[in-house]
């Protein structure tokens, strides 16, 4: 029997995901709108492995979708960090306010 | 008891680095701050038993993505610069839209949770096991996720080159 309960890791990411919206809703950069989704997908990885853990214990469903979910988020973060850096090539400025004309 | 205690302490550094990273007001501490995020997080991968994401964890994510991180926020402020947040209504009204889901989530979990719990049984998981279900290609085997992994990686690869390429 554990000592640590269920609640206790779902509390945790909980607390993640919505500091992750929060700075998600609230920042001005590029960048840290970026980290903001980098928390919320690290909260959904914590949910998923504490799931497969305590309540499937054979088996590894939780595990693998956490790993796999790992290597896409890699796969974008690498993606958007070259979208902002060329953004930046062009306009000098990575604020979501400055980014409101599209290509003439 | 040991692990209580450190799960407490990993819990703490989660949630209060967490909050500090999106309230912060300079932009290479929300940068370290993540990083600590992200290696409290491999340490409760650790506590619940699974070594191989522990550490891949801190070799993808604390290693690699924050590199990135940091190359991009050094690139593209200068550091020290103040970060410009938005209008005091707008802050005041995402936290509490972030409040009220929160509470919303947390009243689902903790009112439901005793319908699904059950008790952590301490399986061993075997990295021969982990091997044969990765590269196996029966019914609850991951080859063809795997390949299409490696697929999406070099697609990434190649649509960030040409993106950010000189011109």
């Amino acid at each position: 029997m554990s000592v640590v309960p269920i609640e206790a890791y779902l509390g945790v990411s909980l607390i993640m995901f919505f500091a992750g919206v929060y700075g998600f809703l609230t920042r001005k950069s590029l960048i840290m709108i970026l980290v903001s989704v980098e928390l919320m997908i690290n909260a959904a990885d914590i949910n998923f492995v504490s799931f497969n853990r305590y309540l499937y214990p054979g088996q590894m469903e939780g595990f693998f979708f956490t790993l796999f979910t790992i290597a896409i988020a890699a796969c974008e973060t690498a993606v958007a960090i070259a979208i902002i850096i060329n953004i930046y090539r062009n306009w000098t400025s990575v604020e979501v306010g400055n980014l409101d004309e599209m290509k003439e | 008891m040991a692990q209580q205690i450190i799960f407490y302490i990993l819990a703490a550094v989660i949630a209060i680095f967490s909050v500090m990273a999106v309230t912060s007001k300079q932009i290479i501490r929300s940068a370290t701050y993540l990083l600590f995020v992200l290696l409290g997080t491999a340490g409760l991968y650790l506590l619940l038993g699974y070594h191989y994401l522990f550490a891949v964890q801190i070799a993808v994510y604390a290693g690699g993505i924050m590199v990135l991180f940091i190359f991009a926020i050094l690139l593209t402020n200068r550091p020290g610069e103040q970060v410009k947040t938005e209008l005091p209504i707008r802050r005041v009204v995402a936290a509490f839209t972030s409040l009220v889901g929160l509470a919303f989530c947390g009243h689902v979990i903790y009112w439901n949770i005793n319908k699904a719990y059950t008790y952590f049984v301490p399986t061993e998981m075997k990295i021969q096991d982990i091997g044969h279900t990765l590269m196996g290609t029966n019914k609850y085997q991951y080859l063809l996720p795997f390949e299409f992994i490696s697929v999406l990686l070099l697609a990434c690869i190649v649509g960030a080159l040409m993106i950010a390429r000189k011109r």
